[in-house]
């Protein structure tokens, strides 16, 4: 079900944790299998139990304990705002009200494209440039509206 | 290890090292409020309703998971302490309905009796609650999930006590649910019927009594009575060896439901769900509620007197006839010490030893060496400390589960090395250091080759008769011996369950094993079923008298009493077809057999045909009566209710029927008088070993393919066939043949298809499935099921499509 890169990935993080503490891998394994496969299903979720070793009732109680886990697909291109208090004192708001409106789409939504999903997330640690976003992997600070046009365009310009 | 001294309430109280604060209040009667705790169960601390005031700590802190210090001084009712838990109340009601008039818990609810004494009487809360909706989770557990409080007791229990992680807390925060595990791909927002996984543990019942609240209740007795108008009836379990204690609770007479009663030396805290649920089947609308006889104008009911004059003139009438010997008496071995007692009496006054409880058994070669009864060297408080064991065709999680339970706890705290011969690769909750999986024809040279590695690595010379029936040891083999030897090991056993017990060389299989306990330093443990141990020290066997008394001619055993017919039968509480191993001869047996009384609690289509007077006796919760478990614990019963319709208690048909036949010594007035008539103290088992290999092995086809069968649990006794909710449970499958993956490309044969099974000239038709479980060539085709009935035993069949 998951590439053999995600599982050796798997077995690497496996080996930080005693050989009797097998639980302790879910966190990172369920992470890998999202990498890989956008979001876990259930039927994800009970394989990377048993690549793991753990019953699959207490993979899916970790799956369904963080956020950072999705459960639906949520577009190809993540786009995670903080909306947490520094952010938004400093004008998260407008940033919000920008993607939305570029995007056509609410908080918690993806474009019916499948392209790019859009989520609120709590205080990412990057408060010193707030308001910010994660895009992907990659942290991007002191947002402005414009900003958010500017990085909206050349996503589409990507895309194209 | 020396002890400590800390100071509760002013008072001073000794403690060990590491102990939870609360498990020292709890021995000192100090109470501390608590939902998560259980003595049983690992830690959580997650209710927080046990947080006490400890001096020199910043914070109230949890007894329960609290280390005891030397000089500890705790308060448990200081201003803190009292606002700690009061506090904690008052969150933990928010989101808790106030449903409690409508609630199964009501009365004997933890959370509303502590709310009594912690909480506050109005609520600060004004907002809308908190509501989860209910999952279905099978037949046994009613759930009502609003009312869930997180404490995770059944969670733990299912992960640390019944082995599989059935249920788990899914979400987060508010929306934190206790959940099975869902079906397909729905999400844990999304509930229902359909989309969640049943819990289908044989201990599942237990987490009714775990769950602090009304969210998980008993499914059957839902909203049948409160607690507190029921009353309690002290009974024991009768489905397995360990004799379970239980309350069986009664409104006006009838009988409600059933609970654990704690008894440390048997079931703990713990039932399995046969104990908890067989109860069920007593109001059944199969119950038998009259005395039938049948005549030319076929079956009517008739009253006690016509029916047993009746009976009695049809004994009378084969005994002037054929003579005593060509009458039979068979029993359910999961009936009272008293009835078989009464029942082999009966036939032996009669003139006839032919009298028997073993239908499943199919080796009778060790009767005479045999122990007083079979059963267990090793108490049952000790299977958790074993720590070297070999299951010998024994599946223990299902045949007897709480001693399923027990030798988990062995694997898991005291990493008890575990090894199997088993006849079936068995789902078992405990890891296996070894699985052997053999066909039943090569248990014997398994056990054998195991005994000769262990006199390989002992040096001890090998018994010659078990050198004769070992082949070359394999690997595996060796590395079972040399798991039994590992390490200095003390606690060692090997268990034989039912299928090595029933198996067609029983007595092989126990001698080798006696051999092999006996080099190693190990217990034989033998776990028959139910009241066996009772049945034999009663006297229910055709070689001995109760407690084991020489009889002057040895009768004919169960196999025997069947396999031929005789001219007459009394059958107590059975019915072969579903009981014997070799249902189809027994069937065919007491159809050409000339008079067949039956005494049974329930209507039983198959007695219709061949019986011909029926007697309606006391579903055994409505039986008072002696238990003996597998430890030759002797346990008594006492009846809960009244018997049902017109039937009376087992032991007063068979005075009365003693009565009618005119026999001596028939004169009870009750049951102590006839408790009066044999001795029973708590039975010591005697040592089992001394039986002798036979060496005439019985001889297998190895082209055939062979009928492999077992009774799965809640098929086992007529009582559990008719509890409506085990029946719909997992571990009562629609009866099919299974066959492995080989065996089943082999014969060029589709699984999923009905294939017509023929064994001599019985043909029947069933479904075929996948079981890789099986060795090859075997086909499992379970017994307790009318379908499967016409076929016998351990015996070559054919397979065909369609």
């Amino acid at each position: 079900m998951l590439n053999p890169d995600s599982l050796k990935q798997i077995e690497l993080e496996a080996q930080k944790y005693p050989e009797d503490k097998r639980a302790s891998v879910i966190m990172a394994a369920l992470s890998i299998a999202q990498e890989e496969k956008g979001f876990l299903n259930n039927s994800l979720i009970d394989y990377v139990a048993g690549v793991v070793g753990v019953p699959p009732m207490r993979a899916f109680e970790v799956a369904t304990f963080y956020s950072m886990y999705a459960h639906q697909p949520c577009g190809e291109t993540q786009i995670k705002v903080c909306t947490n208090i520094s952010c938004q004192l400093r004008g998260s708001d407008k940033i919000v009200e920008r993607l939305e409106k570029r995007l056509g789409v609410k908080l918690g939504e993806v474009t019916p494209d499948g392209k790019i999903g859009l989520k609120e997330v709590e205080c990412l640690g990057a408060c010193v440039g707030a308001p910010m976003l994660q895009l992907n992997k990659d942290y991007i600070e002191n947002l402005t509206p414009e900003k958010i046009d500017e990085m909206l365009d050349q996503l589409a310009g990507v895309g194209a | 290890m020396s002890t400590i001294n800390i100071e509760v309430d002013g008072q001073t109280l000794e403690a060990n090292p590491g102990q939870m604060l609360i498990e020292v209040t709890d021995q000192a009667g100090i109470h501390i409020p608590r939902f998560c705790y259980h003595p049983k169960l690992s830690i959580a601390a997650n209710c927080r309703m046990c947080l006490v005031d400890v001096e020199k700590a910043p914070k109230p802190l949890p007894a329960c998971a609290t280390p005891v210090n030397d000089g500890m001084v705790v308060r448990t009712q200081s201003e803190r302490a009292r606002s700690a838990q009061n506090g904690t109340m008052e969150f933990l009601l928010i989101n808790h309905p106030l449903d409690c008039p409508i609630c199964d818990q009501g009365g004997e609810c933890p959370l509303q009796d502590q709310s009594i004494e912690y909480g506050a009487n109005a609520s600060r809360y004004h907002e809308n609650k908190r509501q989860v909706k209910n999952d279905d989770i099978g037949p046994l557990i009613a759930t009502w999930m609003t009312r869930c409080i997180q404490c995770t007791r059944c969670v733990r229990f299912s992960e640390e006590i019944a082995g599989v992680m059935e249920l788990g807390m899914v979400g987060r925060g508010e929306h934190s649910m206790i959940k099975t595990h869902p079906d397909g791909e729905a999400t844990p927002d999304q509930v229902g019927a359909a989309l969640c996984s049943s819990v289908n543990s044989e201990v599942s019942g237990n987490v009714i009594e775990l769950c602090p609240v009304g969210a998980l209740t008993a499914r059957p007795s839902k909203y049948a009575a409160r607690v507190w108008e029921m009353q309690n009836h002290a009974q024991i379990s009768p489905h397995d060896c360990v004799g379970a204690n239980l309350n069986v609770q009664t409104l006006r007479g009838e009988i409600i439901r059933a609970m654990v009663r704690e008894n440390h030396q048997v079931n703990g805290y713990w039932l399995a769900d046969r104990d908890r649920y067989g109860y069920e089947s007593v109001y059944a609308d199969t119950r038998l509620k009259r005395p039938m006889i049948k005549d030319q104008s076929g079956w009517r009911e008739v009253g006690w007197e016509t029916a047993l004059r009746h009976a009695a003139a049809g004994l009378n009438t084969v005994k002037q006839r054929d003579g005593a010997t060509k009458m039979g008496a068979l029993a359910n071995p999961s009936r009272t010490v008293e009835e078989l007692f009464l029942l082999q009496k009966l036939m032996r006054v009669l003139g006839s030893d032919n009298v028997d409880h073993r239908l499943r058994q199919d080796d009778f070669r060790d009767d005479l060496l045999a122990p007083l009864y079979p059963g267990s060297e090793l108490e049952i408080i000790q299977f958790e400390s074993l720590d070297r064991v070999l299951l010998l065709g024994s599946n223990i999680r299902k045949e007897q589960p709480l001693l399923g339970v027990a030798l988990r706890q062995a694997a898991v705290n005291n990493a008890a090395s575990i090894s199997a011969i088993n006849m079936l690769d068995y789902d078992f909750h405990f890891p296996l250091a070894n699985t052997h999986i053999v066909s039943p024809g090569d248990m014997v040279t398994s056990l054998a080759n195991v005994a000769v590695a262990v006199s390989g690595i002992t040096g001890v010379s090998l018994d010659a008769d078990i050198q004769k029936r070992a082949t070359d040891t394999n690997a595996q083999e060796q590395a079972i011996a040399a798991s039994l030897l590992s390490g200095d090991a003390k606690n060692k056993a090997i268990i034989m369950g039912a299928s090595a017990l029933n198996h067609f060389e029983a007595s092989a299989l126990s001698a080798i094993s006696a051999w092999i306990c006996e080099q190693i330093g190990a217990k034989l443990v033998k776990l028959p079923e139910a009241n066996s141990a009772g049945a034999w020290l009663a006297g229910c066997v055709p070689h001995r008298a109760e407690h084991g008394k020489e009889v002057a001619k040895t009768g004919l055993n169960a196999k025997a009493m069947l396999a031929k017919p005789l001219s007459a039968y009394l059958l107590y509480d059975l019915e072969p077809g579903l009981d014997a191993s070799r249902s189809g001869e027994a069937l065919s047996s007491l159809e050409t057999a000339d008079f067949v009384v039956q005494c049974a609690a329930f209507v039983s289509d198959e007695a219709m045909n061949y019986a011909d007077v029926l007697l309606p006796i006391a579903h055994y919760t409505e039986n008072s009566g002696t238990y003996i478990n597998c430890e030759g614990r002797v346990q008594a019963s006492r009846a809960a209710a009244d018997p049902f319709g017109e039937a009376r208690p087992g032991w007063k048909v068979l005075r009365v029927l003693g009565n009618y036949l005119e026999l001596e010594g028939f004169d009870y007035i009750d049951l102590a008088d006839v408790q009066d008539d044999y001795v029973l103290g708590d039975e010591q088992i005697v040592s089992q070993s001394g039986a002798s290999v036979n060496d005439s092995p019985v001889k297998i086809d190895s082209k055939a393919i062979y009928r492999y069968v077992e009774t799965p649990m809640y098929r086992l006794d007529a009582s559990l066939r008719h509890a409506a909710a085990l029946q719909q449970t997992m571990d009562t499958p629609t009866p099919a043949v299974g066959l492995n993956e080989k065996t089943l490309v082999g014969l060029g044969l589709a699984a999923g298809a009905e294939v017509s099974v023929r064994q001599g000239e019985i043909e029947l038709k069933l479904l075929l499935e996948l079981d890789n479980r099986l060795p090859d060539n075997q086909a499992f085709i379970p017994a307790g099921y009318a379908e499967t009935s016409s076929l016998s035993g351990y015996e070559p069949i054919t397979l065909e499509a369609g």
